[in-house]
Formats: structure tokens, sequence, C-alpha cells
């Protein structure tokens, strides 16, 4: 009994490694929690935009400054992981790419396409 | 059918259906965005002005809300145990969630009038 409770239980999530899936399935998670949170912002930036001339020149003012644009590039980040991962998980749905290999192989292509989206989006930001 | 689509079943089914609306409404976003002929104002409000548009807009926030309700009833189903808590926490959601949706139908059907 006493050897059990000195068993090392790795579930500290720093030191366990973890399959390149889980990430792309936690990231899923955050992405998503993200463009929860998102919502608003953008409701109030669809309403601004609209409201007249001189509040959509306002918020294109707006859009210039550094900290919109840094949480312009995070909600690009967000929207593509969950974008491609979303479309991965459909595809996975039906059966598509559902082995080990294959799984992990598009787990590294959501990485790498939403990664490549936020880079375009620093492009264009910056 | 309706038994059938009880509880967890319905959650995964609009989470996939409101998924797709999404996917092929960014597509059809991204065509609209690289078709258009001027930017600024004007363009942008007879853009949503257009029903179709308009319609269109609204069904992609309410696939949103609905994207985001079984979504994060699904987090918050995972990791808070305690029962009142845990509905606090969707009741919450839910209000939150019902107030973005009111919202974003009051500024669309604002815009339609352009």
């Amino acid at each position: 009994m006493n050897n059990n409770k000195t068993r090392p239980k790795h579930l500290n999530l720093f030191k366990i490694r973890m399959p390149v899936t889980a990430v792309a399935s936690i990231a899923h998670r955050v992405s998503g929690v993200l463009l929860v949170m998102l919502i608003p912002v953008v409701v109030y930036l669809l309403q601004r935009s609209l409201h007249s001339e001189q509040s959509y020149d306002a918020l294109m003012q707006l859009l210039t400054h550094p900290l919109a644009k840094m949480l312009l590039i995070i909600g690009i980040w967000a929207i593509s992981h969950h974008f491609f991962a979303g479309i991965r998980f459909l595809l996975i749905d039906v059966d598509i790419g559902i082995l080990k290999a294959s799984a992990r192989r598009s787990a590294w292509l959501v990485h790498a396409l939403a990664l490549i989206c936020a880079l375009w989006g620093v492009g264009i930001v910056l | 059918m309706s038994k059938l689509l009880s509880t967890g079943l319905r959650a995964w089914v609009i989470q996939r259906f409101s998924a797709v609306y999404m996917v092929v409404f960014l597509l059809y976003i991204a065509v609209s965005v690289a078709m258009r002929q001027s930017t600024g104002f004007e363009p942008w409000t007879a853009w949503l002005a257009n029903p179709i548009n308009n319609v269109v807009v609204g069904l992609f926030f309410f696939a949103l809300l609905l994207h985001a309700w079984v979504g994060c009833r699904d987090i918050i189903m995972d990791y808070v145990k305690p029962f009142w808590l845990r509905m606090i926490k969707l009741v919450a959601l839910a209000v939150l969630l019902l107030a973005m949706g009111l919202w974003v139908l009051l500024v669309l059907l604002k815009a339609v009038e352009y």
C-alpha cells in the first residue's frame, strides 16, 4: 500500500510529453474559448462599422493601434487553428484519417496551417 | 428520432451542422472580399443591406452562438464538477450568448435599412 503512494503520477502537464494529436485537441479548446471571448468585440466592431461614416473611419483608425493589431493576430491564429482542426475532426468523424500515423500527420498539418495563417496575418497587420 | 437525438447526440449534431455552415459562410466571405469592386463605408453598408447577405450573416451568428453554447457547455461539464457551480456557469453562459444574439439581431435589422 505504501509503495503506491510514492509511485510517480505523471499528471504534471510540464512533465508528460503530450502527443501532437493531444496538443491539437487542447489547442482546439483554447482557440474556441478565445473566439467566444472575441464575440462581443466582433459585434461591437460590426455595430461601429455600420453606425456612420465617422464611426467607420474611427474604427479603421483604431485598428492601427498596436494593441488592436496584437488582438487581430491572436484572433487570426485562433480562428485558423479552430477552422483547420475543426475540419480535421469532421473528417475523422467520417473515418478519414483515423489511423495513428495519419492522425498525427493531420495534427501537424493543422498546427502548421494555423501558424502560416498567423504569420500571414502578421504580414498584413504590420 | 427525437428519442434518438436526445442529450449528447443532439449536441453533437448541432456542433457538426453549425460547423459546416460556418465553413461555407467563411468561404462565401472570402470570395466576396476577393471579388469586391471597392472598399469603404458605402460599399460595406450596401453589401450588408442586401437582404441575402444580411440573412446569411444573421444565420452565421446563429450558428456561431449555438456552436459556442455546445463547446463551452462541454468544457464546463468537463472541468466544473460541483452541481450548483456548474448550473450557475451554464446559466451565465446562456444569458451572455442570448444577449449577444439579441445585440446582433438589432445591429443587422438596422443594417438592412440603409
